[in-house]
């Protein structure tokens, strides 16, 4: 009975038009479930047993994925009710605990986000202990070390986006290593050698802090920045170079094997 | 459907030499035994003498290219700076750098002006013997300390750094002195006005200089 059932589902059209390949049950449909599959292609093919055991891999980059689609499915949620403007931003986040039901979303994306510095501290960590950064896995070492920055900026931008004293003086803070760039920060070395006369060219008021905030000081043209940086712009360049780095995993071997 | 069952099947138009399925496309089916290479299917279909000639020259084509890659480099370029330019609004609402204040006899003596902290980031402070104009940014992380009056002192709520009357640290964990503004007297109309696009260093000595301090 379940075997004909099963039989006239495989047998569909509709079935046949999205899976191009027989049942796994042979090597060859095996592989080609992983080939054939956008989103399984980026994985290897086969994996090591050893490769998956917990007790190598501790699964943190696996939990960091998760816990990146948790942010993301709960940041979409949180975007529905909150308004990235001064008047509006602080209210908004007490309203997202107070009037909204479910009012734990935004305590889940914070603590979603903490956790994921975590994960991601301790995925670079395995790595490191392991080995799995020497060749020929040193490039996707390089491109996690960029991942771990990325993740580090989504938690600063969305640091601001509360709007309460500890978000504008921790953004000040923060941002305030800007203007000692060298040359573009208009504290930095070098930014007092773009001189003409008594013209300086690199000034308060169009240096790279500038740029970053929308003025001199954390403002509400700040607010709207960190919200798209935070929001789209952070995301985006994650979801890349996550693409590249698993897929990466599949072309220098797979998973690495125990030392 | 279009055919009306009484008219029956549409006539025969005679023999077809090329059926509509397979594609027309001639390299689905051989014109004369099989191609053994793509090389021969294309012998077979384009002899040789009816090729164009090729009129491509090795520098034409890399002229072309390198007009080609150069106009999109510069396309690129342009729009990278289109980009870098378009994060600097051309109107800024901020408060202006150059505000004026009061006249100088107005600002009582050992006393600190808080009018111009919340607008303009600045103290007008009278220490005594010199009116000054000093920056509300923490030297230590950029927060705004307080002034405590009870006892004569900026005190910031970040990580406790501590300030004189004239801005110099003396508590918590600050490196050097508040910063100080330009300031002068507005001949027309003797206001005190400051110019926060100047700023001097105590620490470096540069606000001995008249620009940055006024005697009263």
């Amino acid at each position: 009975m379940l075997k004909k059932l099963t039989d006239f589902v495989r047998g569909s059209q509709v079935w046949k038009s999205i899976f191009r390949h027989g049942p796994p049950t042979t090597a060859r449909n095996r592989a080609m479930v992983m080939l054939a599959n956008v989103f399984l292609h980026l994985h290897p093919v086969r994996a090591r047993a050893s490769g998956i055991r917990l007790s190598f891999t501790w699964c943190m980059g696996g939990l960091t994925f998760f816990l990146f689609l948790v942010e993301t499915v709960t940041g979409i949620l949180l975007m529905f009710y909150y308004r990235p403007v001064a008047a509006s931003a602080f209210n908004d986040i007490v309203a997202l605990r107070e009037d909204v039901p479910l009012g734990i979303m935004r305590e889940i994306h914070r603590w979603g986000a903490h956790a994921m510095v975590i994960t991601v501290w301790l995925h670079m960590f395995r790595v490191f202990m392991t080995g799995s950064y020497k060749p020929p896995r040193e490039f996707n070492w390089g491109i996690g070390v960029v991942l771990l920055v990325v993740t580090l900026l989504l938690s600063f931008t969305g640091y601001l986006l509360p709007w309460d004293q500890l978000a504008i003086w921790a953004v000040t803070v923060g941002t305030n290593m800007a203007r000692a760039h060298p040359a573009i920060g208009h504290e930095g070395p070098g930014s007092n050698l773009l001189v003409i006369d008594d013209i300086q060219f690199v000034t308060s008021g169009d240096d790279i802090r500038y740029a970053l905030l929308g003025g001199r000081f954390v403002g509400e043209g700040t607010l709207l920045r960190f919200y798209v940086l935070h929001c789209i712009a952070v995301p985006v360049i994650a979801m890349v170079l996550m693409a590249v780095h698993f897929w990466r995993v599949r072309k220098d071997g797979g998973i690495s094997g125990p030392l | 459907m279009s055919s009306d069952p009484q008219q029956g099947p549409a006539p025969a138009v005679g023999p077809r030499e090329v059926p509509a399925w397979p594609s027309p496309w001639p390299y689905d089916y051989a014109v004369e035994g099989k191609a053994r290479t793509p090389a021969q299917k294309v012998e077979r279909l384009v002899p040789p003498e009816t090729r164009p000639p090729v009129t491509t020259t090795r520098r034409g084509l890399f002229g072309a290219a390198a007009a080609g890659w150069g106009a999109f480099a510069a396309a690129g370029g342009v729009g990278s700076l289109a980009v870098v330019r378009f994060l600097f609004p051309n109107v800024s609402f901020e408060p202006p750098q150059q505000f004026h204040t009061k006249a100088v006899g107005e600002f009582g003596a050992e006393s600190v002006d808080e009018t111009y902290k919340e607008t303009h980031g600045v103290w007008m402070v009278n220490t005594g013997g010199k009116l000054m104009a000093i920056s509300t940014v923490c030297t230590h992380l950029g927060c705004t300390p307080n002034w405590q009056a009870g006892d004569q002192k900026f005190k910031c709520p970040c990580h406790g750094s501590g300030y004189y009357i004239n801005g110099v640290n003396f508590e918590g964990p600050t490196p050097r002195p508040l910063e100080r503004f330009h300031l002068f007297v507005d001949p027309v109309t003797n206001q005190v006005v400051v110019d926060k696009t100047r700023k001097c260093q105590v620490e470096q000595g540069t606000c001995e200089v008249r620009d940055f301090y006024i005697p009263v």
